[in-house]
């Protein structure tokens, strides 16, 4: 508590002690705005792949589709298929997809005029199972009897590596977020280091005049800790207001969904207080093994 | 007071000094003078706690200092005065707050303006309180050196050659507050090269003369 005190409150003389400027000050504020510009990002694409794979794994799960190649008896086999469906547990409702909405699938790659009746296209039942699904494979011989050739997809032939990619997409995020606090450690440690080199006189003054280490590694600790805060908070809004430009749309893809909603921008302040929490940290280990190294 | 048994000192192998045993009462002055290299800065170091010895053993104010942790030596410090030939500052703090620098790692609050006002005037520097370390000539970073090295009333004043780098008018000037600080009961040990300077100071207050050579420290004889 009185470590977190003197961060906050600092000391006068404390303050003042350690050089306000010099090449180390730079370099520990770009960083930390540089990096937690990155972080940011990160953030976004984490939360946009873990939404994006609960989303295909809702909208998908739930459903499957039923094939059936077209013949002289396609009506009859349709009515069959849907009251085998109605009598089969794990199904909750299925339904013929109608021909306009057959041609609102079908637009995208052919257009709006196509000939739906010129062409032998499948007819397609969408089925809505229950969270426990039904037997598939006593389903799949039961519709083989009602109607010969017909398919039962319960898409997880796509859906599942869908849902690994959105995942595998969200831990790159969390990797990128390690990564870069690592890259901010490493870098205000070694920042922290130099300026204790750089500094060695004040170093030499004060052990003179009987500082202890704590005291000497904690003006240090404030200045690069405050340091990273204000590089960190001016990185971050920056992050902030180029996500909140990011166009959004339906058509946008993973993209439509990079960004924060509601308590999400929440974790962008966090992100200036981890960089100088990891200042923090980095700055005490570093300037205590150099003052150890120092005699 | 100051006390050394059997104290040896050794630089990668070569012995500095071997076997010294000092005792320097409390309120005692000493001179330690000697060649350039003989030891004097190391001796005064080991009494700083700014070195440790190869063997023996150090006694400050009474206590053994052998087997002290960093914060321990760092409290020592702060009851040991230590002025340098080169003595060295924080040079973008003022001369005031360079002199206060004790008192703020001993997070003891600031004293009084009026008392630093009257130290800095005691020394003589009232009139630069304010100025940076570097605009400061030889004479009056000596006499600021002297003022940090003092704030905190310490019992025991280690100067290094303090007159090295003044005129005889600074030297003299630095010698009567060193002298004044003894008068108070502080005990002084200070090295150096100059024997006007230590025959001026015997002419005014009971010195004793320390010399060091030949890797022993020894009384020095009545030529002084």
């Amino acid at each position: 508590m009185t470590r977190l005190q003197n961060l906050l409150l600092g000391d006068t003389t404390a303050n003042r002690v350690v050089p306000p400027s010099g090449f180390t000050a730079s370099l520990t504020v770009i960083s930390s705005a540089a990096m937690a510009f990155l972080a940011v990002f990160a953030i976004a694409l984490f939360l946009a792949a873990g939404e994006l794979s609960n989303r295909w794994e809702a909208e998908l799960s739930g459903t499957a589709t039923i094939r059936l190649p077209v013949s002289e008896t396609i009506d009859d086999q349709v009515t069959n298929v849907l009251a085998a469906l109605d009598q089969t547990p794990g199904i909750v409702s299925a339904r013929r997809i109608d021909d306009s909405e057959q041609l609102a699938l079908l637009a995208p790659w052919f257009g709006q005029d196509i000939p739906l009746g010129k062409l032998r296209l499948p007819v397609l039942i969408e089925v809505e199972e229950t969270q426990a699904g039904p037997d598939v494979e006593g389903l799949s011989n039961r519709l083989a009897a009602e109607a010969p050739g017909a398919v039962y997809d319960n898409h997880s032939r796509w859906r599942i590596p869908l849902v690994e990619a959105a995942d595998r997409l969200r831990n790159l995020a969390l990797i990128s977020l390690l990564l870069i606090a690592s890259v901010v450690a490493v870098t205000i440690a070694l920042a922290a280091s130099s300026a204790l080199a750089a500094n060695g006189q004040i170093v030499d003054v004060l052990r003179l005049v009987g500082a202890e280490d704590r005291w000497i590694a904690n003006a240090f600790t404030r200045r690069f800790t405050l340091r990273a805060l204000g590089g960190a908070f001016a990185g971050a809004i920056i992050a902030a207001i180029a996500v909140a430009l990011i166009p959004s749309g339906v058509d946008a893809g993973i993209l439509s969904g990079l960004g924060f909603r509601g308590g999400q921008w929440l974790f962008i302040l966090s992100v200036p207080c981890l960089a100088a929490g990891l200042a923090f940290l980095a700055t005490q280990i570093a300037v205590a093994r150099r003052l150890k190294e120092d005699g | 007071m100051i006390e050394l048994n059997n104290v040896a000192m050794s630089y990668g192998g070569r012995a500095l000094f071997e076997n010294v045993s000092l005792l320097l009462p409390e309120g005692s002055f000493h001179f330690l003078t000697g060649p350039s290299g003989a030891g004097k800065t190391t001796l005064l170091k080991l009494c700083s706690l700014q070195l440790k010895a190869s063997t023996g053993q150090v006694k400050l104010l009474g206590r053994p200092t052998d087997d002290l942790d960093r914060n321990q030596v760092a409290a020592f410090r702060r009851q040991i005065g230590v002025v340098h030939q080169d003595s060295r500052f924080v040079d973008h703090l003022s001369v005031q707050e360079n002199v206060l620098l004790p008192l703020a790692v001993s997070h003891k609050a600031t004293t009084d303006a009026n008392d630093v006002s009257d130290l800095l005037g005691w020394v003589g520097l009232d009139h630069v309180a304010a100025r940076m370390p570097p605009e400061l000539s030889g004479g009056e970073r000596q006499r600021a050196a002297l003022a940090r090295a003092i704030i905190q009333s310490p019992e025991i004043i280690l100067a290094d050659e303090p007159t090295g780098n003044v005129d005889w008018d600074m030297s003299l000037r630095l010698l009567d507050l060193l002298i004044e600080l003894n008068r108070l009961g502080k005990t002084v040990l200070c090295a150096t090269h100059d024997l006007n300077l230590i025959r001026q100071a015997k002419s005014r207050i009971p010195v004793r003369v320390l010399r060091i050579r030949d890797g022993g420290v020894a009384a020095a004889g009545a030529d002084l």
